[in-house]
């Protein structure tokens, strides 16, 4: 502690000298090496997988994703078999656990067959528009120029029209509503979102001063775009379509329900919530059970981008 | 604490001997996912009414974190985990929020280190110094904004009646810290805390706002915490001396007695790094001196022969000429009018090969667009730039990569020049891979040999840039500026982001590098003491023009224009006898 060697300075203000062994200099600017080596995503994945949440939100979406490939697993009868007028509107049974639907079906195993759909629905746009926004806005943002310019216009008059209006509207002269063309459909009016998110991204990256050190390293520019940019842009690329994800599964439940979504022999959420409209107020569990399903996936998804955003923003992550 | 603001000045008795401030074993922790993290580990110091008292030590040393656990303003999980700051016999850790807030701003002011982010952009200047006036006063309407107009007069903006109405991005960064200053000193605070108040401003600028703070708390009787990383500003602007290192204090006191008696070995070897004008070039063997060597040695003519060559050449021809280049830009300012910025008019300069040639300017000065027109990264509105006897202006493909290849940059900001997603390795082999250079596993021996060359161990190759220190980064923008074994080097800003040892440390390597590797360097600074260290010739740069080009002796011993003699005059501790040299 300090202790005053200089003559005349006043109380606590002496020459003080900390003793070495309690201050020992460590060697200048040394490498850490006991530590291991760790990129971006090693680093988002150490801090995901200690949130209990992601854990949570996996399980539900892999349990998800496992009834949809095989509801065979999941429900012994298929759906449609054995429906009988007798138990319309019916409450559970031994072997039937939900209950039945106006048409005396179990609704146990339309919610389980169900699921195949909807999820197609919800991946494939998810795919198709994260594609398509990721490419169209990279080039727009990293070219610039007329280019841009272009593009951007063209995303805005998209923009400009709700997903589930432009989607009512070219639905309803379609003759043929598969998973397929619903993804499609609603892709043509949602990937201008992506796009001018990752043209901001791209943006801003290409702004940034490793871009700047590649060039005068003699990198193309097509490689830095590859290399550097892309891999720099994509995080917020990624929170989007993970969220979305849930959102083209509700869509798709929206228009099922208003009767331009899939077609009528399908099985879908969307149509059984849509179903069951005439019978709410008798029979609620007919529109419960597939709307609980409906909500529980899309939560889990919402749930999975909230982690991955903080995993993949670290001052989101600092701030937890 | 029941009194309000005083208005007049305070009557303090110089030989009082109850401390104002008083840190007693204070320790400060921050609460991360892997625990407590301690940042400031037993710190005690004694401030007096009147005194200022300089708090010196690197970036992670805990500086900062003492002054802010004092007003209680620790960023994020920051908390005081044992201690105690007495101020005025009161322990401040002990205060409710609700009693800090009478405390800050009234009795202690603050002046944060950022000018360019401390004002809200939104809300005019006037607003926000009577919001700062509003909070600790019960001045209100008409009196409230006659002191507000007193108080940034105070401050030093002379028309401040005027510039109320005025947003801060119409300030330049000087006087947007002397409103930060002012606001401050606002209520006429027993003790201000400056931290690095200066540190994101010009030289010159610093010098007049240091001189103004000093003279005001000197006026006021205010005392003065003085956060900085600069030992040299610290030794001209406080009696007393604190140095820390790694949260701990490792030597305190009277400032002369410190600096001219370092006892700590780091003190010391602070004091020894510290820059000052009566440094002298770190000395490296040149190419004549070589040639001695194999002269005296007398064995192989060819050698001597050749180095007799270089020699012959090596003053005659320059390596790059830059003729009369002038850069214009266009900037839009309102629909579709523009205004024309010259940011380079009609500058001129030769470096010769193996020399190191600086461009010093401040802000604004035009040094950086000069070093990006060298590099070919901007072209050029007029002029002519020619490197080993040939105009690079307007090359393309095939040559412009020759032309890359043989001169790499070096850039300022060592956290955003290397790419996040990617390893040290794949980093430092960028260059060889754009370039076709080599098998992959031809690449990879370069690439151990380049971090050897840059002294970082082998294993650096897998580590990722959010790893590394400041210093370890800029290391391998060098690595990887050298993989292409290029023959110039643009160096912009290359150490000003770095502490002022590690700093030392990458100077020392550049040096060596361009012996082992004859080289050839231009530096890019506004740092006159890193000049003095290495450069050969020395260009100054104002507003666009150079004003002054002679060899660094002479630029440093006899200064010709009157911008070079306020430039060096601005120097903190310029003056100063540092102790062991």
């Amino acid at each position: 502690m300090p202790s005053n060697t200089t003559p005349g300075a006043r109380p606590d203000q002496g020459h003080f000298v900390a003793a070495l062994e309690d201050t020992p200099i460590a060697p200048l600017d040394k490498l850490d090496e006991s530590q291991k080596a760790r990129s971006t995503w090693a680093d988002a994945w150490q801090s995901m997988r200690r949130r209990p949440t992601f854990w949570i939100s996996s399980a539900l979406i892999l349990l998800v994703a496992a009834v949809a490939l095989f509801p065979g697993l999941f429900a012994s009868a298929q759906p449609n078999d054995g429906c009988e007028l007798g138990n319309s509107n019916g409450g559970p049974e031994a072997g039937h656990p939900l209950g039945f639907t106006f048409q005396g079906c179990d609704i146990y195993a339309r919610v389980i067959f169900g699921t195949q759909a909807s999820v197609t629905v919800g991946i494939l746009a998810t795919v198709l528009v994260t594609v398509v926004g990721i490419v169209v806005g990279a080039l727009a943002g990293y070219y610039g120029g007329l280019l841009d310019a272009i593009v951007s216009r063209i995303g805005d008059i998209f923009f400009a029209v709700p997903t589930v209006l432009g989607a009512i509207v070219l639905l309803s002269v379609l003759p043929d509503r598969t998973p397929v063309t619903i993804a499609l459909v609603m892709s043509i009016f949602a990937w201008p979102q992506i796009a001018r998110i990752m043209r901001g991204a791209v943006l801003s990256a290409s702004n940034s001063d490793y871009v700047t050190a590649s060039v005068a390293l003699g990198v193309s520019k097509f490689t830095i775009l590859v290399r550097h940019v892309l891999p720099n842009a994509i995080a917020p690329v990624i929170v989007i379509a993970t969220v979305s994800l849930g959102t083209f599964i509700v869509a798709e439940a929206t228009l099922s329900f208003l009767g331009i979504g899939l077609g009528e022999g399908i099985m879908s959420w969307g149509n059984d919530i849509g179903d069951a409209q005439s019978t709410i107020r008798t029979a609620p569990q007919v529109l419960l059970y597939p709307a609980a399903a409906l909500s529980i996936t899309v939560l889990s998804f919402l749930m999975l981008g909230d982690v991955v955003r903080d995993a993949l923003d670290p001052q989101a992550r600092a701030r937890r | 604490m029941t009194q309000l603001v005083t208005q007049t000045v305070p009557v303090l008795d110089p030989n009082d001997t109850r401390p104002l401030l008083q840190i007693r074993d204070l320790e400060v922790g921050f609460k991360t996912q892997y625990g407590v993290v301690p940042a400031v580990r037993g710190v005690s110091l004694t401030l007096y009414a009147g005194q200022t008292l300089a708090i010196v030590g690197e970036s992670g040393s805990g500086k900062t974190t003492t002054a802010q656990a004092v007003i209680n303003l620790l960023a994020g999980t920051g908390q005081v985990t044992a201690g105690q700051i007495l101020f005025e016999g009161r322990d401040l850790t002990a205060l409710t929020p609700k009693e800090m807030e009478n405390v800050r701003g009234s009795q202690i002011g603050y002046v944060p280190q950022d000018p360019m982010s401390n004002l809200n952009p939104v809300w005019n200047i006037g607003f926000q110094v009577e919001e700062a006036i509003k909070a600790n006063s019960d001045l209100r309407g008409k009196d409230l904004r006659a002191r507000t107009i007193e108080v940034l007069k105070e401050a030093g903006l002379s028309d401040a009646q005027d510039r109320l109405k005025q947003f801060p991005h119409q300030f330049s960064g000087g006087m947007r810290q002397r409103v930060l200053i002012g606001i401050g000193l606002s209520s006429r605070p027993k003790l201000l805390i400056a931290d690095e108040p200066t540190s994101a401003l010009d030289v010159t600028v610093q010098r007049q706002i240091l001189d103004h703070l000093g003279t005001l708390t000197r006026d006021y009787g205010t005392s003065v915490l003085f956060i900085t990383h600069d030992l040299g500003l610290a030794a001209e602007r406080a009696e007393q001396l604190v140095v820390m290192y790694k949260g701990k204090i490792v030597e305190s006191g009277p400032s002369k007695e410190i600096l001219a008696n370092p006892q700590h070995p780091y003190t010391q070897r602070l004091v020894a790094a510290a820059p000052s004008l009566a440094s002298k070039r770190i000395q490296a063997k040149k190419h004549d001196e070589a040639a001695e060597i194999y002269s005296a040695g007398g064995t192989d003519t060819a050698l001597i022969d050749r180095a007799a060559i270089r020699e012959e050449q090596a003053p005659t021809r320059d390596l790059i000429t830059v003729e009369g280049v002038s850069k214009l830009y266009r900037i839009r300012t309102k629909g579709l009018k523009y205004t024309e910025l010259l940011a380079v008019n009609d500058v001129s300069f030769g470096i010769k090969k193996g020399t190191t040639s600086a461009i010093v300017g401040e802000s604004g000065s035009g040094k950086s667009t000069v070093a990006k027109l060298i590099l070919q990264l901007e072209t050029l509105t007029s002029g002519r730039i020619e490197f080993d006897g040939r105009d690079v202006a307007g090359l393309t493909g095939k040559e412009l990569l020759k032309f890359r290849r043989r001169v790499q940059p070096v850039f300022q900001d060592p956290y955003g020049s290397l790419d996040p997603q990617y390893n040290v390795g794949n980093t430092i082999a960028e260059p060889l891979l754009a370039h076709k250079i080599g098998t992959s596993r031809e690449r990879q021996a370069r690439v151990l040999e380049l971090l050897d060359q840059v002294s970082l161990p082998a294993a650096t190759q897998f580590r990722y840039p959010s790893e590394l220190s400041g210093g370890q980064r800029q290391r391998i923008a060098i690595a990887r500026a050298l993989a292409l074994k290029p023959d110039v080097l643009v160096l912009d800003e290359a150490v000003s982001a770095l502490d002022v040892l590690v700093q030392g440390q990458i100077l020392n390597l550049l040096t060596e590098l361009q012996t082992e590797l004859e080289l050839t360097y231009l530096f890019i600074t506004h740092d006159l003491a890193v000049v003095r260290l290495v450069a050969d010739n020395v260009c100054v740069m104002q507003k666009g023009r150079i004003v002054e080009a002679a060899s660094t002796d002479d630029v440093f011993d006899n200064p010709q224009q009157a911008y070079t003699q306020e430039l060096l005059a601005a120097i903190p501790g310029g003056d100063f006898e540092f102790g062991g040299k």
